[in-house]
């Protein structure tokens, strides 16, 4: 039931030109940047040899290019989640869903699971540049499954987010207004704040240190949180609305 | 038919209430439904149908009462009796940029058919729908009869015991109207329909039954056979050239009433349709028409009982 409406939930993305305008404009951005970054690891070179524990080409070019994804992500996946389920209900089709046979819970996690396919293909897709260099140099795999993982982490946080906020309007532009300011917010809250608390909230905080290669469970830990938080809210929400008041 | 089938009515609904607020949209409804019996909701906008069904179908959630499709209890076991429901919301539930195929495949999957069953179930519904040759099409680029048509299709899908259609014909020209009651009529002969309108012959057309619903409460209950004449009263509209007074007319045996209309010479005539045949009762006023030479033009039996009935029922105390 719940891959029932997953593929659908992935499919219908496609549906619309939308997600294919995402998909092509954040990889040509990306691309850009990754070029430049080469660039740059070319010129540095000479002076990396000299070092000792040299940093290689997965931390000078691939790891900065996928923090930089991860703020232009912030901005288009709102995007990619508004419509999920205010337009279901602006267009009376969750109607269908909820005369089914099927709990809240599994709507969600449907929804969700369609998001999350995305995400696995958005990340899949950026992942080419890097491996594409392994036609000229060595990669750090382990690294590079790290950055993978984290990209899948946050976005998944991002699409929990989206869809939550998606769930409480019946318009998608609100929606997405909505989502992109809750994501802003959750980013730029480690700003001028020594706070451990607020420090720890901070979502690229987290993103950061996964990109450095350091996979720590805690990290792993506080996107799933956040994943589980937004899809239990969703559930609230939908359920709210089912209940006289 | 089996013996747990004929334990229980199809539908049980006792109690059933919800509000919205400070208002009670729905109080205390009960009512019931066979298998093999088409029910029509009537009542004016805002009375509480749609919450109603929405309630019934599990799409809201009451305040109070409970639902019993087929001996299961909704509310306990939403997933057990939703399985058995087929449900057309007002606004059909359709996405626009899917194909007729895609939605009916999908929606046979989410109302939980295996895999090999759902290939023959949407072929089946759409045959019984007349969507074939349509299937490819875009269910956004249909025309409003067509999308009426596929979110039939999509509530008998599963062929659900009970199916409920909030409003199937608004909307639809007078052939597609037309189409649309007869395959709810034979909807009706397999499963147990409940069929909300404001239409009124469209109930008196398809309904076995029918109830009325005002402000929230259940306030006539009936079936269709018993609207025509048989419950007691007879009507007649008799239109004369040159009109005697009143109480001309009202020396024919088994007479009621007669009222005057506005227009000269227009009488509505009320007579006792279970104690005089209204053959025979018509027949002796057409004679004394003729034999008192009041130049009849016109007499017509009225059959839109059920009108008058629901237009007295929904707004007799509307002042009160």
């Amino acid at each position: 039931m719940i891959a029932t409406i997953a593929r659908r939930e992935y499919a219908n993305l496609f549906l619309s030109p939308l997600a294919w305008t995402l998909l092509g404009v954040v990889q040509i951005i990306l691309s850009w940047i990754f070029m430049a970054q080469i660039d740059n690891f070319l010129l540095l070179r000479p002076q990396l040899m000299q070092l000792e524990n040299q940093p290689g080409v997965t931390d000078i070019v691939i790891a900065p290019v996928f923090s930089l994804a991860a703020i232009i992500l912030l901005m288009v996946m709102p995007l990619i989640t508004m419509r999920s389920l205010a337009e279901e209900k602006r267009s009376g089709s969750i109607q269908l869903l909820l005369s089914a046979p099927l709990t809240l819970t599994q709507l969600v996690l449907g929804k969700f699971g369609g998001l999350l396919l995305f995400v696995i293909t958005l990340a899949s897709l950026l992942m080419l540049m890097p491996l594409s260099l392994l036609l000229g140099t060595g990669l750090d795999l382990g690294k590079l499954a790290s950055i993978w993982l984290a990209m899948i982490l946050l976005l998944g946080a991002f699409s929990a987010i989206g869809l939550y906020l998606s769930s409480l309007t019946a318009n998608s532009t609100i929606a997405a207004v909505g989502s992109f300011g809750v994501l802003l917010m959750l980013w730029i809250l480690e700003w001028g704040s020594d706070n451990p608390v607020i420090r720890y909230l901070s979502m690229l905080n987290h993103h950061r240190s996964m990109l450095e290669g350091v996979f720590d469970s805690a990290d792993a830990v506080y996107f799933l949180l956040v994943i589980f938080l937004f899809l239990g809210l969703t559930v609230r929400q939908l359920d709210s609305e089912r209940l006289p008041r | 038919m089996t013996e747990t089938e004929t334990d229980h009515p199809l539908l049980q609904v006792r109690g059933l209430s919800r509000r919205y607020g400070d208002t009670l949209a729905v109080r205390s409804v009960d009512f019931m439904l066979r298998r093999g019996e088409v029910l029509g909701f009537l009542g004016p906008n805002g009375a509480g149908k749609s919450t109603t069904m929405q309630m019934l179908c599990g799409v809201l959630a009451p305040s109070a009462g409970e639902v019993l499709i087929d001996g299961i209890d909704l509310l306990e076991q939403p997933r057990e009796a939703k399985r058995r429901i087929g449900y057309l919301p007002e606004n059909p539930p359709l996405y626009r940029e899917l194909t007729v195929d895609e939605y009916l495949r999908y929606s046979a999957a989410l109302h939980g058919l295996e895999r090999a069953a759902i290939a023959p179930a949407v072929a089946r519904a759409r045959a019984l729908c007349g969507l074939d040759g349509v299937q490819r099409k875009l269910i956004g680029t249909l025309s409003k009869g067509f999308q009426q048509r596929v979110g039939i299709a999509q509530a008998i899908l599963h062929q659900p015991p009970l199916v409920v259609l909030d409003e199937p014909t608004v909307g639809l020209d007078p052939i597609q109207i037309r189409e649309i009651r007869d395959l709810i009529k034979s909807l009706g002969e397999r499963h147990g329909v409940i069929l909300s309108t404001h239409i009124l012959p469209e109930v008196q057309a398809v309904c076995d039954r029918v109830q009325i619903i005002r402000r929230g409460e259940l306030i006539y209950h009936a079936a269709t056979g018993e609207l025509d004449g048989s419950s007691g009263n007879g009507h007649l509209h008799v239109a004369l050239r040159h009109p005697p007074t009143a109480d001309a007319l009202r020396r024919i045996p088994g007479t009621r009433s007669v009222r005057a209309l506005p227009q000269a010479g227009h009488f509505e005539v009320d007579f006792a349709g279970d104690e005089v045949d209204p053959a025979t009762y018509a027949e002796s006023l057409a004679r004394l028409a003729v034999e008192s030479g009041w130049g009849l033009l016109e007499l017509t039996p009225r059959r839109s009982s059920l009108e008058d009935l629901f237009v007295a029922l929904t707004t007799s105390d509307e002042a009160a």
